[in-house]
């Protein structure tokens, strides 16, 4: 009998957890409006990168909501998922949201997450649901053909590579004096940290600098057999490729063996505040490449501080966090989609944006300087202008903030990569990406 | 080691059973043939077989491919997620570097590979016991990250170093879709489960017993104990490969070194401490605790609308706290894991039938 109630039990135990999967069909009262699937990770070893970023986001969506009343009056609904930062609880939030919730369409998915963002490639060819990673997608994805539906917006490692050398060239006082310039670059060994080897030694050919490459396996807490390398090789420069704890130690150790902060450049991963203060007073001096620039001296960051901050609707818990790497780079992707939401809106008209929609609006993005200054972005962010062969925007600018034991300075303006010396080599890796699962790239910007 | 595992019901069917046991047994395999061919297929959506269903089986079986090894012959591993790397790195390869190789021979190699490199980790066994062999299992899990981070041949020099899931196809049916990559899991999870049951049925399954339960009375017993070991470690590999490839291709998408890290190695482990030691189908109860109960927290937070009343931060953490507090209850209240209802309600079930 004790079974009989206990398999009751557990039965009944079952349907609620199947309906409680099934709950979200019951309303519409999301009809009319834009979903915003914001994937989290407050938990997980990155939770400390999320939780500024993540506000920074929730805070610009929050404004366009409450204070401009929507995207030309269409709602944003904000729907969270946490993925913790793994692939699994990421997929489960993909599938979760990529139909849209209680009657709000889906326009596009932000996955934060380069490894998510490639696990979600082919899925979302099938689903015909744009992915986009400002500063985290793939390199060949640019290519608008093979990749209809990923954005990797913004950035990429091989125009970082660029800029790290032309601003050395600048220093050293022309690109014509790198020649026997020794750059080291110090990088996490994995896809990431190794995605710089080809165009540095692209790069190396061309202006005849000497290319050291030396990697730091996961996590980098010991590096003092790193540093003793560089210093033997007589390094001139250290480009530091860090991510997590490495970025600290390797500051810290470049001070004990006598290496000045002032000749590493960090990677944009290891070029905010929560980077550079746990080595204390070694960072000094300590420069990085930007493309999210801290701060709050910007047009758009007043007005979030008057209407969101001050007003205790914000998502930070520690308002010291305003105006950091972090916090900037949320709302700078929070801009990019209400962008999209805008461009997308102005061929189909004021109303949600469904995936295709959604799609051709990421496909012809174009905030130009007149925009930038109307959002109150400038010196926030540099132009974006997307097309079907270039995902990933047209420039690619980046500053270079230095460290000077508090905040960051910063020490340039935007500096512009060159896209087009790399971009046969990128689009020769999209092709044969092609080839490899039997894509056929399209022809005209239909799909 | 604990005496309750289960070989009772496995033991028992060679001497003369009641007909209503034989059939009962016949009409659940049919039954469950049932539900995962035709049941599964037509009721469940996209959402469902794509990140709940396909995940679920696949770890179920991963659980299975470390029970037949810890639950069976009695040894460890903390190097599981590695060998269903090498078999996700196998399978890419013999793919993109032998073309027209068929999906079920990919399959059956990539097992195959890994077996050779489950052997090969597991000559320690031959020598030491328990957590020293355990702590040697380590070696594989730090091995084959370094070796695929450091030799971007196997990841066909990606940029990356992902590799990503090649077309599945077989016979000319394209498996991309959710419905297509799910029949691909379920296939091959009943064939293994079949597998399974086969070896732990043989004198191989009853001479891993025989080892677990007392490897000095099963040497006296003429057992050849060192290769009946390696066997252990070949055949718990031979899944391991496998589910790595469904995980990767059939789920992920998508694979790297550090999708197979030592946490997944746990994850399977915990699947086989919550499903029970010495189960073929109780790994699934495992996997499905593990990987629905975070999900399912989520959906009940969601669906109770709960989320304004606090801060979103502090809920996300709540959820992992309370799953922690149900594992240590199921620990504590079925220690011999979830099988053990499994076995109450066959257990129920025959005897009901048997009035």
């Amino acid at each position: 009998m004790s079974i009989l109630s206990r398999t009751i039990a557990l039965a009944a135990g079952a349907v609620i957890a199947a309906t409680s999967l099934a709950v979200p069909v019951e309303a519409q009262e999301g009809a009319g409006q834009q979903l915003y699937p914001l994937f989290t990770y407050r938990t997980g070893p990155y939770a400390p990168s999320f939780i500024p970023f993540g506000a920074g986001n929730l805070d610009y969506l929050r404004y366009v909501n409450e204070v401009e009343g929507g995207v030309n009056g269409v709602k944003i609904l904000i729907q969270e998922c946490e993925t913790a930062y793994t692939i699994e609880r990421g997929i489960e939030c993909y599938e979760r949201y990529k139909g849209g919730f209680n009657g709000a369409l889906t326009a596009a998915i932000y996955p934060h997450s380069s490894g998510l963002d490639v696990a979600l490639t082919d899925k979302a060819r099938l689903d015909r649901i744009p992915i986009v990673s400002p500063g985290g997608g793939q390199n060949i994805a640019t290519d608008g053909r093979v990749f209809p539906y990923q954005f990797p917006l913004i950035f990429d490692y091989w125009s970082e590579a660029q800029i790290i050398i032309d601003y050395i060239a600048e220093q050293v006082g022309g690109h014509d004096k790198l020649k026997g310039v020794k750059i080291a670059t110090l990088y996490h060994d994995s896809g990431y940290g190794r995605d710089t080897i080809e165009p540095l030694a692209i790069l190396s050919k061309k202006y005849g600098f000497e290319d050291i490459q030396i990697p730091v396996p996961h996590p980098g807490e010991q590096q003092q057999a790193q540093w003793q390398q560089i210093r033997r090789a007589g390094a001139d420069w250290v480009f530091l490729r860090g991510w997590g704890v490495m970025t600290p130690v390797a500051i810290k150790t470049a001070a004990r063996v006598g290496f000045p902060a002032d000749r590493i450049i960090g990677d944009i991963w290891s070029g905010s505040e929560d980077d550079a203060r746990p080595a204390g007073a070694a960072a000094k001096g300590y420069l990085a490449v930007s493309v999210f620039p801290p701060g709050t001296d910007y047009g758009i960051l007043r007005k979030l501080k008057e209407n969101i901050l001050d007003t205790g609707k914000s998502d930070l818990k520690d308002n010291s966090k305003f105006g950091t790497v972090y916090y900037n780079y949320g709302v700078i992707e929070a801009i990019t989609f209400v962008e999209a939401l805008r461009t997308g809106q102005k061929k189909f008209g004021n109303k949600p944006l469904n995936n295709e929609e959604g799609q051709w609006a990421f496909e012809n993005l174009d905030i130009d300087e007149q925009r930038i200054a109307e959002l109150g972005a400038e010196g926030l962010i540099s132009p974006l202008k997307t097309t079907i062969d270039n995902h990933k925007g047209e420039t690619i600018a980046a500053k270079i903030i230095q460290w000077n034991g508090e905040t960051w300075d910063t020490r340039t303006d935007w500096i512009k990569a060159d896209t087009s010396l790399f971009a046969d080599v990128i689009k020769a890796k999209a092709a044969a990406y092609a080839v490899e699962k039997g894509i056929e790239p399209r022809q005209a910007a239909s799909n | 080691m604990t005496t309750i595992q289960d070989s009772i019901p496995e033991a028992g069917p060679a001497e003369a059973l009641p007909s209503g046991a034989t059939l009962l047994q016949i009409g659940l395999v049919a039954a469950g043939l049932v539900i995962a061919f035709g049941l599964v297929p037509s009721l469940a959506s996209d959402y469902w077989l794509s990140s709940i269903i396909i995940p679920t089986v696949v770890m179920g079986l991963a659980g299975i491919s470390l029970n037949l090894l810890q639950g069976y012959a009695g040894l460890v591993s903390l190097g599981s997620a590695a060998f269903m790397a090498v078999g996700a790195f196998s399978a890419y390869n013999l793919i993109l570097r032998v073309p027209g190789l068929p999906l079920p021979a990919v399959l059956l190699l990539a097992g195959l590979i890994a077996a050779v490199v489950g052997v090969f980790f597991g000559l320690p066994a031959l020598r030491i016991k328990g957590f020293y062999l355990a702590a040697s299992t380590l070696g594989a899990q730090f091995f084959f990250p370094w070796l695929f981070t450091n030799y971007p041949w196997f990841s066909n020099n990606s940029q990356s170093l992902t590799i990503s899931a090649p077309r599945l196809e077989f016979l000319g049916y394209d498996l991309q879709s959710p419905l297509g990559r799910y029949l691909l899991v379920a296939t091959v999870t009943a064939l293994l489960i079949g597998l399974a049951f086969l070896v732990v049925r043989s004198r191989l399954g009853r001479e891993w017993m025989a080892i677990r339960d007392m490897e000095t009375a099963a040497s006296v017993l003429g057992i050849r104990v060192a290769r009946r070991k390696l066997q252990a470690y070949a055949v718990s590999s031979f899944f391991l490969g496998i589910t790595g490839v469904l995980w990767g291709f059939a789920y992920l998408g998508t694979a790297d070194a550090h999708t197979y890290n030592l946490d997944k190695s746990f994850q399977i482990l915990f699947i086989v401490l919550i499903g029970g030691t010495a189960t073929i189908f109780g790994n699934f109860l495992g996997a499905a605790f593990i990987v629905l109960t975070p999900i399912l927290l989520d959906h009940v937070v969601l669906a109770a609308n709960i989320a304004y009343l606090s801060d979103q931060g502090a809920i996300t953490n709540l959820q992992r706290v309370i799953f922690g507090a149900i594992i240590i209850f199921i620990l504590i209240k079925e220690p011999d894991g979830l099988s053990a209802w499994i076995r109450r309600g066959v257990g129920a079930l025959r005897a009901r039938l048997g009035r």
